[in-house]
């Protein structure tokens, strides 16, 4: 079936460019100077010996030894569960990310207002560091006590996975709803359609083909956000803490940082899959032109 | 009872602004039930401002307009007319019997009955096959139809159309036009619409008014002698012609008058 081609399709082109990424970086150790390129003093090429850029091969055998020596826990199993531990505080981030990002989409669509007073304070809430964020979000938290409901620490990593999720998600909504041609809104004013009828029969079908890829930058931002917030405030359990942990190790075993840091990729490829997925199967129906 | 009546309408854009625009000045018309009036005249003239006042999607400067005795903007509410516009403009994402329900879904039918209607009404369309396919899978032609289906779908007494057959080509163009007939007449629809072509507006309706640019204003009203019934044979008839010609004399008298205008506003200018 057409669906299933396009799935295959996506998944064929995706290992090819995982080849190519590891044909470029052996291809590299080989030519590449093994102690870095220099012009007048300033390193320009990196490293091509072992311990900046270890082998492939080595990396990948690198999951099946010991995390350390004489544990009997081995690094894949570890890389895992802190890919999984990551992944859930990610979605947690995706999914308030979602919800405040469409939320104030809405908003802005609505009330023209809204649009112009918000619009220049979420692009500045961008500009902010995350690094300098972070201990003020884990502080807040701390403080934060509603009745029974105490701040779990894990939920500030995933406050600033929403934090970077909800901000492409946002304009890219926006975008689409705003993307209904005049005459399509015309005539929903023709049936005299009241602006929720028109929200949802009309404006949230048309922004589809938009919120898709914002929808795969927010799930990207939602990781990001994560890691970046379990190395900041020393969150344990994640795959964050997992890179700063084994990036300490690099000089005596520099596969096992690429280990961790190939696992934080693998988090985000696999929330930005969820959405491309949910693209395939909400576009079906579409002429192909309109997927962007 | 006049199905649509409009009384010394006005319509000024940008109002006491350097870009004024006069859309529309003192248009007085009355259509009768299930008449079928072309709305003709050059780019400019007011004639789609005219139809979407009648549709209450903008409202008059001055003057009152009334659909079926009751004010546009009731007339609205109660969805008391179709529309269809040059663009299909069908949904992408619903089936081609899914676009002709939306007015239906809007007005809280249920599914079997909205389901129904739509069967019935691809039937009147003769596209009956089509009911699951996708629109941007048909024809420009078939869409428009469609896009009939769609504002006939409530059985509104009244269709607004403008330039539905703009974009098709020549021969599906003479197609829809006597499936238009044919569909009104079934239906007993009446029909204001809004055209640039003289032999279309000729083979569709009873009265064609002549509308001339700023600003704009109905300079003529022609009666189509050429009968009810009309069909192929009608395009060959010597009325047909006759009315042509008519037509396309009223038409000139607006485009000298707005040429000796200019002549004049071009002597003041200096």
């Amino acid at each position: 079936m057409n669906f299933a081609r396009r799935v295959a399709y996506r998944t064929a082109m995706f290992i090819v460019s995982i080849f190519s990424v590891v044909a470029i970086w052996e291809l590299y150790k080989i030519i590449g100077p093994q102690d870095g390129g220099k012009f007048f003093g300033v390193s320009v090429l990196p490293r091509a010996n072992n311990t900046a850029m270890p082998h492939v091969s080595t990396m990948l055998s690198r999951y099946s030894r010991p995390e350390v020596r004489g544990s009997d826990k081995k690094i894949w199993a570890v890389v895992l569960s802190g890919a999984w531990f990551s992944l859930r505080l990610s979605l947690v981030g995706f999914f308030l990310g979602t919800t405040i990002g469409v939320g104030l989409a809405v908003l802005m669509a609505r009330f023209n207002i809204v649009k112009r007073g918000l619009l220049p304070y979420l692009v500045m809430s961008q500009t902010v560091p995350l690094i300098a964020l972070a201990p003020l979000v884990v502080s807040w938290g701390g403080k934060l006590e509603i009745g029974s409901f105490v701040w779990p620490r894990w939920l500030s990593a995933s406050i600033l996975g929403t934090f970077l999720a909800f901000f492409p998600i946002a304009v890219g909504t926006l975008r689409g709803l705003s993307s209904a041609p005049a005459a399509a809104v015309e005539l929903m004013e023709s049936y005299a359609a009241s602006w929720k009828q028109t929200l949802f029969k009309l404006r949230f079908p048309a922004a589809v083909p938009f919120m898709v890829p914002a929808f795969k930058l927010g799930a990207s931002g939602a990781v990001v956000g994560v890691v970046v917030a379990e190395i900041s405030t020393g969150l344990k359990g994640g795959i964050g803490r997992l890179i700063i942990e084994y990036a300490r190790e690099a000089t005596g075993d520099p596969a096992k940082v690429f280990t961790a840091v190939f696992g934080a990729a693998a988090l985000g490829l696999v929330m930005a899959g969820f959405v491309a997925i949910s693209d395939v199967f909400l576009m079906r129906n579409r002429p192909k032109e309109s997927s962007i | 009872m006049s199905a649509v009546e409009v009384i010394g309408a006005s319509k000024i854009f940008n109002q006491g602004k350097a870009q004024q625009v006069d859309a529309l000045v003192d248009v007085n018309l009355t259509v009768n039930q299930g008449e079928f009036v072309s709305l003709i005249g050059p780019s400019g003239c007011g004639k789609s401002t005219l139809l979407r006042l009648i549709a209450n999607l903008l409202e008059p400067t001055s003057g009152s307009l009334m659909v079926n005795n009751k004010t546009v903007s009731q007339a609205r509410l109660d969805q008391d007319y179709g529309m269809a516009f040059q663009q299909a403009g069908l949904f992408d994402w619903r089936t081609v019997s899914k676009n002709i329900e939306l007015p239906l879904e809007l007005k809280g039918w249920d599914k079997e009955k909205r389901a129904a209607r739509a069967a019935e009404m691809l039937e009147l369309v003769k596209l009956p096959e089509f009911a699951n396919l996708y629109p941007w899978q048909l024809s420009g032609g078939m869409q428009q139809r469609i896009a009939i289906a769609r504002a006939l779908a409530a059985h509104p007494p009244l269709l607004l159309m403008d330039e539905p057959f703009g974009a098709l080509d020549e021969m599906t163009r003479e197609y829809m036009q006597g499936e238009l007939l044919r569909i009104c007449g079934e239906t007993a629809t009446t029909v204001v619409f809004v055209t640039h072509s003289i032999p279309e507006a000729v083979y569709l309706s009873n009265r064609v008014v002549v509308m001339s640019p700023r600003p704009g204003r109905i300079t003529s009203v022609i009666d189509v002698d050429l009968g009810a019934k009309r069909n192929e044979d009608t395009r060959a008839a010597d009325g047909f012609f006759r009315n042509i010609t008519a037509v396309r004399e009223a038409l000139r008298g607006t485009q000298a008058e707005h040429a000796s205008a200019n002549a004049i506003r071009g002597l003041e200018d200096r």
